[in-house]
């Protein structure tokens, strides 16, 4: 209970749960199968849809419900690049983005502390990207960088780390903000400096909203098309796999290739995830 | 932190470029909705008020954008409804599948869009559904649920549970706990969640653009004319939409504040 | 002041009969039969975890019991939920109705039973209290103290048959606490409930009730009116946590119809045999600090007084009223000797040889001793400790 001594209030308050499933299950019920309905079958269906085969008609868009297992094979030889070119930009961009999104959760909930109008102020700013359309706000950084720089893997990956420092920040800042500073001083006083007492005592402590932060930022990443398409940040050489998942279910209705690529993205994202979780050792995250 | 003036400034000047890197683009987008734009809206010809007084000159920039709200307000409607029951539930009560609800419903937001947007599509598909403005609502009720389950968990987890009890001790039955006690604490919550859900729904793209079929959103409007040039009329609908929700967030925190002065002196 | 006349409808008897209330990992409350008469002030009072809010919940209804009967004014009221039954609660943490007026949250359980007139009902309540005037407000608006009020007369509206308070004045600061205690003094006796006072505090709990049970594991150690529990403790546990007591291991040398002479050593100590638990083997008995004296020469032998010494003064502490000494002897080693600060000074210094003596018939001897096992001695179960601090606090 050594953390809870130091644990500011404004947490959850002990409850112990009722047994009585009854009122539990008319509560869940809607909710849970719209839930099956909407996002368990689809994915089934995704499962399906990437095992099917051509059909004889030999139609575009027309396949029939068959085993074909080839067709991960197929996606893989022929899309490796995408996908690592989507894990190494979604990387590129999240660890650049935690480094400079840091010091801005840092200054709203530790050093604005004493001034709340001004860390109202920022955190507004803060959300406000919210509020205005991503898309023409990528758009502007079109025509705000030079055109040089423009469909380079390095517009692309500035437009990833611009769009998601939101999600990196906001969970950051509430760890941060949930800091008690006596455990800083505490440090101060038993001789570290203040880098030492950052890496010791205020990283580790912020360790949730990193990981809430990063995670929030990579997964999202690492699916995206809207930075990397033609019409915005990207060029000839920077598609990733969302592009092509959606070129292909959308334009050449390749619905399996499409949902090949859906569902190796979502298993490397899952390992990924699993393995970063248990490695940070915060696995209750939600 | 005493020591050396650059490890003081450190986070003071890198917080402040990223701040300016942040609103960089807002102030671009505003600043060209007042563009003396052609049809696109790409370099700065000059000043003029022409788009403000006639935000729907563009075709279908206000029928898309109108389709955004319907979308958002149903959307939010029927996820903030179904998401407070399911909080309640995962938090108050002990029943056996919980850890694999709370999997169900929290995977969604650990998908891609890539993803959701893809598998839904599918399943239309297979289903013969014809995609429309029907199908965009279904899509964005799905992913909003999770995250107002999220958001109303944790007031739920927050609520002091001896009020509840008063309320019992006090007569009432536990259904009139739950319609007089329970709920209004719950509002603010539930407000909460129900505005993040329609901010999500509004700005969504990826999944709206797989099952939209011909139905139009605000952003798979812009999304489409951007490589033609997309008409300073998004600009002008996109900041009003900027604007108001600022003037919204500070009015409650100017609320708040008040509130906050008054109790103080008493 | 309201007329009390208007809450005529006095309280009622409760009964508790062999009740028990288990948790997994240890037992909360073992079997606990208690009786308390209508219309009287009952604490129950005891150190944190020992079941004292567990029994008080149980008769709210607010939790099961593992076994035994709940009887108010002749009705067994085990099975009803805590909607159907005729007792109301101040909560420890006050627990207002934060969305609602301090007068909607008075109105809240008279509108519940249907009740005729609730709001005027309401304001009179809120006057018996002296809140009347801010009845538009809401909680987060009022003070600790008058939150309190809020929580006591929303309570005491409803006339219920038995009002339970869980150490309802915790949270305020010393003069605000005094002041309360005699206001709900005399509003029970006002008003003719029957309250039922959980408390940790032994102070409140002897200046504000008529009778005290005094609570440890579950179990009622010792029951009776305060002065009683404070002259007469019968248990270690008791002497030790209502007010402070000297207690001394000793053999029983010899007993008449009257007194018993016990021994430790070359020390001898008499008492009354009336306030004796035990008459033979060893014993522990004891003796309150404030009933001793300070000797600067042994005193004359007398066979109605004890006398210690000679024993040496380790530590003085100035307590404002009185004084307090640490006096170290070679028989019983330490004791705590209060002097009320009569004339200003110390009566004696640090370092002094002193002898202590004090009238026989203010010894009482217990029946236990301080190592035994029993309900004395703690659980340290993991699971034990797990489970009562998630319901301590």
């Amino acid at each position: 209970m050594a953390i809870t001594a130091f644990a500011p209030g404004g947490g959850a308050v002990e409850q112990a749960p009722r047994k009585r499933p009854w009122t539990a299950l008319i509560l869940l019920a809607p909710g849970i199968a719209y839930m099956l309905l909407f996002f368990l079958a689809p994915f089934i269906q995704l499962i399906i849809t990437s095992l099917q085969a051509p059909a004889a008609s030999g139609g575009i868009g027309e396949y029939v419900a068959a085993f074909q297992l080839s067709n991960y094979a197929d996606a893989i030889v022929e899309y490796w690049p995408h996908i690592l070119r989507s894990f190494a930009y979604a990387l590129i961009a999240t660890v650049v983005g935690l480094l400079i999104s840091y010091p801005l959760a840092y200054l709203i909930g530790v050093k604005l502390r004493a001034l709340p109008m001004l860390q109202g102020l920022a955190l507004i700013l803060v959300v406000a990207p919210f509020f205005i359309s991503f898309l023409l706000r990528t758009l502007a950084w079109k025509q705000i960088l030079p055109s040089e720089w423009i469909g380079t893997h390095f517009s692309v990956v500035f437009g990833l780390i611009y769009n998601f420092i939101p999600f990196m920040t906001l969970p950051i800042f509430s760890s941060l903000q949930q800091l008690d500073m006596r455990l800083v001083e505490a440090g101060a006083d038993l001789y570290a400096s203040p880098t030492t007492t950052f890496f010791k005592v205020t990283l580790p402590l912020s360790m949730p909203g990193v990981v809430s932060g990063t995670l929030l930022s990579f997964i999202p990443m690492s699916g995206d098309y809207v930075n990397a398409s033609r019409e915005f940040l990207g060029g000839t050489d920077t598609a990733m796999v969302g592009n092509v998942i959606e070129a292909n279910f959308l334009q050449t209705q390749n619905y399996p290739i499409a949902a090949t690529l859906s569902i190796v993205l979502m298993a490397i994202i899952l390992v990924i995830v699993a393995t970063y979780v248990r490695r940070s050792g915060t696995e209750d995250l939600l | 932190m005493r020591n050396f003036s650059l490890g003081k400034a450190f986070v003071p000047v890198v917080a402040t470029i990223v701040l300016i890197y942040l609103l960089l683009p807002i102030f671009y987008v505003i600043v060209f909705s007042f563009n003396d734009a052609g049809r696109n809206n790409i370099t700065w010809r000059g000043f003029t008020l022409d788009n403000w007084q006639n935000p729907c000159g563009a075709p279908n920039v206000c029928q898309a954008f109108g389709n955004s709200i319907l979308v958002g307000v149903v959307a939010t409607i029927v996820a903030t409804v179904l998401g407070s029951l399911i909080a309640i539930a995962l938090v108050r009560y002990r029943f056996k599948f919980r850890s694999t609800i709370s999997l169900l419903l929290f995977t969604p937001m650990a998908t891609p869009e890539v993803v959701l947007g893809a598998g839904l599509a599918a399943q239309f598909l297979l289903a013969g559904v014809e995609k429309g403005i029907g199908t965009i609502i279904l899509a964005h009720t799905m992913f909003c649920i999770s995250y107002v389950v999220v958001a109303v968990k944790a007031r739920v987890a927050s609520l002091d549970p001896s009020i509840e009890e008063a309320g019992r001790d006090l007569y009432a039955s536990p259904g009139q706990v739950f319609w007089r006690i329970t709920l209004p604490m719950l509002m603010p919550g539930i407000v909460g969640a129900a505005l993040l859900s329609f901010a999500l729904s509004f700005d969504d793209f990826i999944i709206t653009n797989f099952n939209a079929g011909t139905a139009n959103t605000f952003p798979k409007f812009i999304y489409t004319s951007a490589l033609r040039g997309v008409p300073a009329q998004a600009n002008v609908l996109a900041s009003i939409v900027f604007l108001g929700a600022i003037v919204l967030v500070v009015i409650v925190q100017m609320v708040n504040i008040n509130k906050r002065k008054r109790l103080a002196r008493q | 002041m309201v007329d009390a006349e208007k809450f005529a409808e006095s309280g009622a008897d409760l009964e508790l009969q062999a009740i028990q209330k288990r948790f997994p990992g240890f037992t909360a409350v073992e079997e606990l039969d208690l009786t308390i008469p209508a219309g009287s002030f009952f604490a129950l009072l005891g150190p944190s975890g020992c079941g004292k809010t567990t029994t008080l919940r149980m008769i709210a209804g607010l939790e099961e019991p593992t076994a035994g009967r709940i009887v108010i004014g002749g009705t067994d009221v085990t099975r009803l939920k805590p909607h159907a039954r005729p007792v109301n609660t101040v909560f420890q943490s006050y627990a207002l109705f934060p969305h609602m007026t301090i007068l909607e949250n008075v109105a809240f359980g008279l509108r519940r039973r249907k009740v005729g007139d609730p709001v005027a009902k309401a304001h009179e309540a809120l006057t018996l209290v002296e809140l009347d005037h801010l009845a538009d407000r809401k909680p987060s608006q009022l003070s600790g103290g008058q939150q309190q009020r809020v929580a006591l007369a929303r309570a005491v509206v409803n006339r219920p048959a038995l009002l339970l308070l869980d150490e309802p004045l915790g949270a305020l600061d010393l003069k605000l606490r005094r002041q309360m205690q005699q206001e709900l003094k005399k509003i029970q006796q006002d008003v003719g409930l029957t309250f039922l006072h959980v408390t940790h505090d032994q102070e409140e709990a002897m200046t504000m009730a008529d009778t005290v049970a005094v609570m440890n594991q579950g179990r009622i150690e010792q029951m009776g009116a305060p002065e009683e529990l404070y002259d007469r403790p019968r248990t270690v546990f008791v002497a030790n946590f209502l007010g402070q007591s000297n207690l001394f291991q000793v053999e029983v040398v010899e007993t008449t119809d009257r007194l018993i002479r016990t021994s430790a050593g070359s020390a001898t100590i008499v008492l009354p045999r009336e306030r004796a638990e035990r008459d033979s083997g060893s014993m522990t008995v004891g003796v309150r600090p404030e009933k001793l004296r300070l000797h600067r020469e042994a005193p004359a032998a007398d066979g109605a007084v004890n006398v210690v010494g000679p024993a040496r003064i380790t530590d003085i502490s100035f307590i404002g009223v009185s004084t307090q000494y640490t006096v170290e002897s070679a028989e019983y080693g330490e004791l705590q000797v209060f002097a009320q600060n009569v004339e200003a000074g110390p009566q004696a210094s640090l370092g002094d040889e002193v002898w202590v003596s004090w009238s026989a018939g203010h010894t009482f001897g217990l029946a236990d001793d301080p190592t035994a096992t029993g309900p004395v001695a703690a659980d340290f179960s993991t699971r034990a400790i797990a489970t009562r601090a998630a319901l301590a606090e």
